[in-house]
């Protein structure tokens, strides 16, 4: 850090001062300012919908800012669109990644810098570049390989190459680990600690605090569009971080005592799932969960984790045996469909709640009674269902769930994304499940409303509920999970007892490599 | 079947192929680049008209060629204008111009020239003529291989040589050039365009005008070309077949060539062959024979001809997401 501490003097190589940006009523942004000095990497942390994302593309010119000015390296620049930010040296890395699939590295390169009507020298200057990239930042990737033949942790190198190649001095990265195991992370980091010796600056948009800490010089906190602090990183903790983000104490890490765990709740032997494509998704998988047990399953986003859930919710056929307290029940054809799923005791929070969870046009109360609106006490008679009554279990569920706004009739599609689980979530556990299946149970979720969806699932599993959690945040599996099993490539590639592992292991596992290092010290997670 | 009459077969199917293959690559260029065209058919009808009306009232096929493309370019705007700066529906868009066109031209000839739709029979300037190669007549003398210069490459007109023309230099357009990268982009992934700082509309109205140039030239090509005149829905749905095509080569140019010549084949042996007999099957009704190559279309629509995969983007107006 002491050799960035000349920057300082000069001019800093990102200014915005008095940003504001309003999308109809919401103010997304209100009088951002911020410097963030040559060569260092400046993290900016804040909830969902706390402005970063909004921000940053006002920075690449994807929106106009209502008001305020922009200055790189001292000069005050216009930025009207993405065109006039890369000229200007600006670099972003998108967290869905802006790649043609079917074109080659190379051709995704040089796309909007070809600089001549034939492509064929940008395709070899692009060439002669990516290899001397390659060597001075790990940056390595096959010039000529297909975009859909690579994997995530390629294709956001890529991302990064693509930005060096149009001269980025200036590089934004927004929510890049999201899709990466451990080690690509680490990779990734690295490849950005490189960068900044070389001279480049970089913005880190994350809400992972564990990233921030380790990687960034300074970092900025935003909340409800505003920015509430910047700070240099060795000097503050996660705690604090956390606490500025949210506006008051949070927990990081959920308190959890040991359970007594009953007899084998859940029982899956040999499931197997084909996907439409015809691919097996999931093979051969075997596991069970007891009373009061949270089993974490854990892995990369795209190795069958939607397939499992689908399967065991009844929402897709697949093969193989599941039991439930000891009495089998048919994973296809006839009795295997959600609702079955639900009258056997199994609830099913599923990962995509928007798609899968929630129908957004229609009312809070009307979707606290979906899957279960056949039973008795949402309906006064055989034909009639009892609207009223229904509005009133709605509320007293919205009260007890700290549901905000707390008005039943409300749509879906007004609420918040952490309001919207919450809705869900009430709606399964308010059923008195034996089971619970849980996908994902925190994505798109703010810090405060993760830690109550946490301590939900932990009081269910305090009453003596089996719980399978599926995730891919390794913080969110080592929090709430008693074990942990991990999926790769649609098989369970192994199985741990959470206090008895710890990330690196759980990230050689994730990257599909089986045997890893054995009893290293237990690493303290903290989120 | 002697050689000659191969030769001829297969000369009525450059002949018959031409308009395709300028249908089925405006339809390439269009597509490519993420705007479903089903309106070639609308296109090549106004064009038709439009060139057949202006060379009859002028005497010059090279005006009517003009008015055609101008037509069929006008409508191809409109096109453009209700799927890229509008955002609509880019099949009701394409279903509208279709219907557009084959009212329009049915309307405006019967008002200018009062022969139930159709425009005057043309002659002399006033439509393309065969260009004979140099020698024809000499080098056809050659056994075997002098048919294939005199009887199957001479003769035809100049649409016909543009049209094959055209597939190379849509390959190299596409694979070659800044334009064809950046077009092949946009339709598979647009925002990876708008990222780069390339404009997508303007990109897109690139595409869907050189569609409609296209579909011009074959247009005009049926009516001052293959016919000498305009009769009411003449195009008989060849702006559908040369979509079929399109699915057929699965938007490659080289095979989009290729479909077309099988449509064309088709066609040819159709005219040829009235009444084929087949010894112990009897005589195959010429009905059938004609209706070949829209058997073959509902075929390869049906997806018979395995899997293609469209351009990603094909169909989706683009938004820039908040």
């Amino acid at each position: 850090m002491d050799t960035k501490v000349q920057h300082d003097s000069a001019a800093p190589m990102i200014e915005l001062r008095g940003i504001s940006k309003s999308f109809g009523p919401v103010q997304a942004n209100k009088n951002i300012n911020l410097k963030v000095s040559k060569g260092s990497i400046h993290g900016i942390v804040g909830e969902n919908g706390a402005g970063k994302s909004t921000l940053m593309s006002i920075l690449y010119g994807f929106y106009k800012s209502d008001s305020g000015e922009i200055y790189i390296n001292g000069k005050q620049i216009n930025i009207t669109d993405s065109h006039v930010a890369i000229e200007a040296g600006i670099g972003m890395v998108h967290q869905h990644f802006k790649l043609v699939e079917n074109f080659t590295v190379l051709e995704n390169v040089i796309l909007g810098m070809e600089n001549s009507f034939l492509i064929n020298t940008a395709l070899n200057n692009a060439r002669v570049l990516l290899s001397e990239l390659a060597s001075t930042y790990s940056l390595e990737v096959d010039p000529d390989a297909l975009i859909e033949d690579l994997s995530v942790g390629h294709q956001q190198r890529v991302e990064i190459l693509k930005a060096l190649y149009r001269q980025a001095d200036i590089l934004i990265l927004d929510e890049p680990t999201g899709v990466l195991t451990p080690a690509e992370a680490d990779h990734l980091f690295n490849i950005l600690r490189n960068l900044s010796k070389e001279g480049k600056t970089i913005i880190l948009i994350t809400h992972k605090l564990k990233e921030i800490m380790s990687v960034t010089d300074t970092v900025s906190v935003m909340r409800r569009g505003e920015m509430t602090a910047t700070l240099e990183t060795s000097k503050t903790t996660p705690q604090e971080l956390a606490e500025l983000m949210v506006g008051r104490s949070v927990l990081l890490r959920i308190e959890k005592d040991a359970t007594e765990v009953g007899g084998k709740s859940l029982e899956v032997h040999n499931l197997s799932v084909m996907d439409k494509r015809g691919v097996t998704a999931l093979k051969n998988v075997s596991f069970h969960v007891r009373k009061g047990e949270i089993l974490g399953i854990a892995g990369v986003a795209g190795n069958g984790q939607t397939e499992l859930l689908e399967a065991l919710g009844g929402i897709s056929p697949a093969t193989g045996t599941m039991k439930i307290d000891g009495e089998e029940i048919p994973l296809h054809d006839k009795g295997s469909d959600a609702r079955s799923r639900r009258e056997y005791g199994v609830s099913h929070v599923p990962e995509d709640r928007q798609k899968l969870g929630l129908i957004l046009d229609f009312f809070a109360w009307e979707n606290i009674a979906f899957g279960y609106h056949h039973n008795d006490e949402f309906n006064k008679n055989w034909l009639l269902m009892d609207n009223r009554k229904t509005r009133e279990i709605a509320r007293q569920e919205m009260a007890k769930f700290d549901i905000r706004p707390p008005t039943p009739n409300n749509l879906v599609k007004n609420f918040s994304g952490g309001n919207q689980q919450k809705i869900v979530l009430a709606r399964e556990l308010e059923q008195n499940p034996k089971v619970l299946i849980v996908g994902q149970p925190t994505r798109g979720v703010d810090i405060g409303a993760i830690e109550f969806i946490h301590q939900k699932i932990i009081e269910l599993r305090n009453k003596g509920v089996a719980i399978l959690l599926v995730s891919v945040e390794l913080d969110e599996i080592f929090s709430l999970s008693d074990r942990v099993a991990v999926l790769f490539d649609g098989k369970i590639i192994g199985e741990r007892i959470t206090e008895e592992t710890n990330e690196s292991e759980l990230g050689l596992l994730m990257a599909g490599i089986e045997d890893g290092p054995e009893e290293q010290p237990a690493m303290e997670s903290v989120a | 079947m002697d050689y000659l009459t191969i030769i001829q077969i297969l000369d009525s199917m450059l002949r018959l192929s031409a308009p395709l293959i300028f249908a089925c690559l405006a339809g390439l260029f269009s597509e490519r680049s993420g705007i479903f065209d089903i309106g070639l058919e609308g296109k090549m009808l106004a064009s038709a008209f439009f060139s057949a009306a202006v060379a009859a009232a002028t005497g010059s096929v090279w005006l009517g060629l003009m008015a055609g493309l101008t037509a069929s370019m006008i409508l191809a705007a409109i096109h453009g204008f209700a799927s890229i700066t509008f955002q609509g529906n880019q099949l009701i868009s394409g279903v509208a111009i279709n219907f557009l066109a084959s009212g329009m031209t049915a309307l405006i000839g019967q008002n200018w020239f009062r022969l139930g739709g159709r425009t005057p029979s043309l002659s002399g300037d006033g439509r393309f003529l065969p260009i004979e190669f140099p020698f024809a007549e000499s080098i056809g003398k050659i056994p075997f291989l002098g048919p294939i210069y005199s009887e199957l490459l001479s003769g035809h007109t100049i649409l016909v040589y543009v049209a094959l023309l055209t597939v190379p230099l849509t390959w190299w357009l596409l694979f070659k050039t800044r334009f064809g990268l950046r077009l092949r982009a946009v339709g598979e992934n647009p925002e990876a365009v708008d990222t780069g700082g390339v404009s997508v509309s303007f990109l897109r109205y690139r595409a869907v005008l050189i569609c409609g140039l296209l579909c011009g030239l074959g247009g005009a090509y049926l009516a001052t070309g293959m016919a000498a005149g305009f009769i009411r829905d003449m195009t008989a749905g060849k702006g559908f077949i040369a979509l079929a095509a399109l699915i057929f080569a699965k938007w490659r140019p080289a095979y989009a060539l290729y479909a077309c010549l099988l449509f064309g084949f088709l066609e040819a042996i159709a005219i040829r062959y009235q009444n084929i007999t087949i010894e112990g099957v009897g005589t195959i009704p010429v009905q059938f024979m004609q209706a070949l190559p829209y058997i073959l279309t509902i075929v390869i629509l049906a997806g018979l001809v395995g899997k293609a995969i469209p351009p990603k983007a094909g169909g989706e107006p683009y938004v820039k997401e908040r």
